[in-house]
């Protein structure tokens, strides 16, 4: 019997690309997606319910459809896009939730799979060039993004001890880099000048999008449980990185940046969220050998991501972009309608 | 570290380019990961052109941070100041190891401290070895001191870091286990070793199953010695210590960057012997009270090979 998977936040980029990816694997039989939102890809067989981030209908939903693996992508990580208080909800209340449905009695949850973010090792000055999964992060978490993911991995956990025969996994993925998404750090390399700050030139680890939707996959192949972090070979220097992109600095002052960067932000030119501003400040590291024992490969190295990103970034405005809309009529139309002619060769 | 230039880039690693181009535009939303068959032996690694992880490096900056090309003009500048201005002479270099990893242990001292550059200098001229210097997370606060420190080879003294260089690159890493209280005594306090930290650098040693070579340095307290320190400017400031030096006196007219110049003080360097450790590399813990008796041992040898060393200076500036 094949997989009936539950995918969280399908209407976000990596609900929809996960989605995508599951159904082209003949041994997934269902794949059912969960948002508040439609899908903004076309979808082939995944069914779209439309939900909010309490899961009210979870329980129900993993019983009546007989659910035995949970993808939770809903997982905010892009502080730029909302305000705090809706993080909290979608993050830590939203996994709250998510997690109480799949512990309910009698539950036929297996596997779950949660794309959290090195964001919980935070970005300091005495951190370790490379953060492996046990290291602790140095500093107590200072923006509300690291803070709410903190409390959902804190969830996972309890939700792994308390389910000892459901394998868990927390894939951590760093900053993602690729033709398709928009991260805060994508948009500052989309800038003819890329911010830094003067004096600092932090190294960073990047991932290529592709290889994120990769390991995901791998997670469920493989049955992998535990902590593992996702994060393409190599650590560049933010120079680099903008030398790679074509681009040169625009040095910000390192003493009062709030200052500097908050009439930028007000224009809406750049946003810089607290998180961003220490990882241009001190970058970050992660130990990624876990992950490749486990037998994952990757397509792009750091620098691979960029010079991929870099790529599509020439031709953005000029590639005319996939325009798709979800109608919901349409899509119950094909995927229902007796009409249809199913099993074609 | 690769270093390719964009114009040196290999015809493979276009043609990989141009197809993931084609890919794109013919699976517009599903990229590179449509075009690969989905069984269950997708995510097996298979073999792929090279040419796919190309590194398209602009820089030589290591994953430490250190770049070779920074070093290379570090080493010419600071050329002359180690055989002119301070005239460094080695003792026991031959005890330094030529392979495999060791932790350089020493005595620190000077407002700032020219043992560092000498010792890290000494060695990559002399034997041809990099040596990452292990410092406090103060010099990654500070902008641009912390980033030319972390590309001339300054890494946080962090365990994790410690450890990766020593068991698992085998790398000489340079530590000075008095850290600030050592560089920023007084002149009157002078060759007068402080605490030793916790003892960490010997459980690193251990666990990472490397010597500890011991080295005593004379001259660098002479070279930048503290007269008078200020508290409140340095709670100010939030520095570990702002001194008042004798170069800041004696090259006063040069302005500001007077402070930075050291005094011409003979530095002479003796490497000690190096102390191994029988006991089982990569355990998770080690006994507390071994660890503080080596470490004990440790500082004590070079105490004694500096006040040695002393008794047969001659001049604080001739040797």
């Amino acid at each position: 019997m094949g997989r009936r998977v539950l995918i969280t936040g399908l209407g976000t980029f990596w609900g929809g690309r996960v989605a995508q990816a599951l159904e082209a694997d003949p041994d997934v039989d269902v794949i059912i997606g969960l948002d508040r939102y439609e899908p903004t890809v076309p979808l082939e067989r995944t069914e779209y319910v439309r939900s909010d981030e309490s899961y009210s209908i979870l329980s129900r939903i993993v019983k009546a459809a007989r659910i035995d693996t949970i993808v939770h992508t809903f997982l905010v990580v892009d502080s730029t896009q909302m305000r705090s208080r809706t993080m909290h909800e979608i993050n830590t209340i939203g996994t709250m939730n998510l997690f109480a449905a799949a512990s309910a009695p009698g539950s036929t949850v297996r596997d779950v799979v949660v794309k959290s973010s090195t964001l919980v090792y935070g970005s300091d000055p005495r951190d370790p060039v490379w953060f492996d999964e046990e290291t602790r992060r140095s500093a107590p978490p200072k923006s509300v993004v690291e803070q709410t993911l903190l409390e959902v991995e804190g969830y996972v956990r309890d939700f792994a001890v308390d389910n000892p025969h459901v394998s868990v996994t927390v894939l951590r993925f760093s900053n993602v880099l690729g033709p398709d998404i928009d991260t805060p750090l994508s948009k500052l390399l989309a800038l003819p000048l890329v911010p830094s700050i003067f004096g600092f030139d932090p190294r960073l680890q990047l991932v290529h999008e592709t290889d994120v939707i990769r390991a995901i996959l791998l997670a469920l192949e493989r049955n992998l449980s535990g902590v593992y972090n996702v994060a393409g070979d190599g650590l560049l220097p933010w120079s680099e990185i903008t030398a790679i992109c074509g681009k040169r600095n625009l040095p910000l002052p390192p003493y009062g940046l709030g200052l500097a960067t908050r009439p930028l932000q007000r224009l809406g030119l750049v946003d810089l969220p607290p998180e961003l501003l220490a990882l241009l400040r001190h970058g970050r590291g992660v130990d990624n050998r876990r992950l490749k024992a486990a037998g994952f490969e990757y397509r792009y190295t750091s620098a691979g991501a960029v010079a991929d990103f870099v790529q599509s970034l020439r031709v953005r405005g000029i590639e005319p972009a996939a325009a798709y809309q979800y109608e919901r009529d349409v899509e119950q139309f094909f995927r229902h309608s007796p009409s249809i002619v199913r099993d074609q060769p | 570290m690769a270093d390719a230039k964009p114009t040196k880039r290999t015809p493979a690693a276009k043609a990989s380019a141009k197809r993931a181009a084609t890919a794109r535009r013919t699976a517009p939303t599903l990229a590179a990961v449509a075009d690969e068959p989905r069984s269950s032996t997708a995510l097996v690694p298979v073999p792929r052109p090279a040419a796919e992880l190309d590194d398209p490096r602009r820089s030589d900056v290591d994953e430490w941070g250190r770049s070779e090309r920074m070093r290379q003009l570090a080493r010419t500048l600071y050329g002359p100041v180690y055989e002119r201005w301070h005239r460094v002479e080695w003792e026991g270099l031959e005890k330094i190891p030529t392979t495999g990893g060791a932790l350089l242990v020493a005595n620190h001292a000077g407002a700032i401290p020219a043992d560092a550059p000498v010792i890290m200098h000494g060695i990559e001229e002399h034997l041809g070895r990099r040596v990452y210097g292990l410092a406090d997370e103060m010099f990654k606060r500070l902008p641009v001191v912390g980033l030319l420190w972390s590309r001339v080879g300054g890494v946080l003294a962090h365990p994790d870091n410690a450890y990766r260089l020593l068991r698992e690159q085998q790398q000489l890493a340079l530590v000075f286990p008095e850290g600030t209280k050592g560089t920023g005594k007084t002149y009157r306090d002078r060759y007068q070793l402080r605490r030793f930290g916790r003892g960490g650098f010997v459980e690193i040693a251990m666990r990472a199953g490397v010597p500890i070579v011991p080295i005593a340095v004379v001259g660098s307290e002479e070279s930048m010695p503290i007269l008078w320190k200020s508290p409140q400017l340095a709670r100010l400031t939030g520095l570990p210590y702002v001194p008042l030096t004798a170069n800041m006196l004696a090259f006063g007219a040069l302005g500001p960057l007077g402070a930075l110049v050291p005094l011409p003080a003979k530095i002479r360097v003796r490497v000690l012997d190096p102390v191994t450790f029988d006991v089982e590399p990569d355990q998770p813990r080690y006994s507390r009270s071994r660890i503080m008796d080596e470490s004990e041992a440790i500082r004590q040898r070079i105490q004694e090979a500096l006040l040695d060393m002393l008794r047969h200076r001659r001049s604080v500036w001739f040797g």
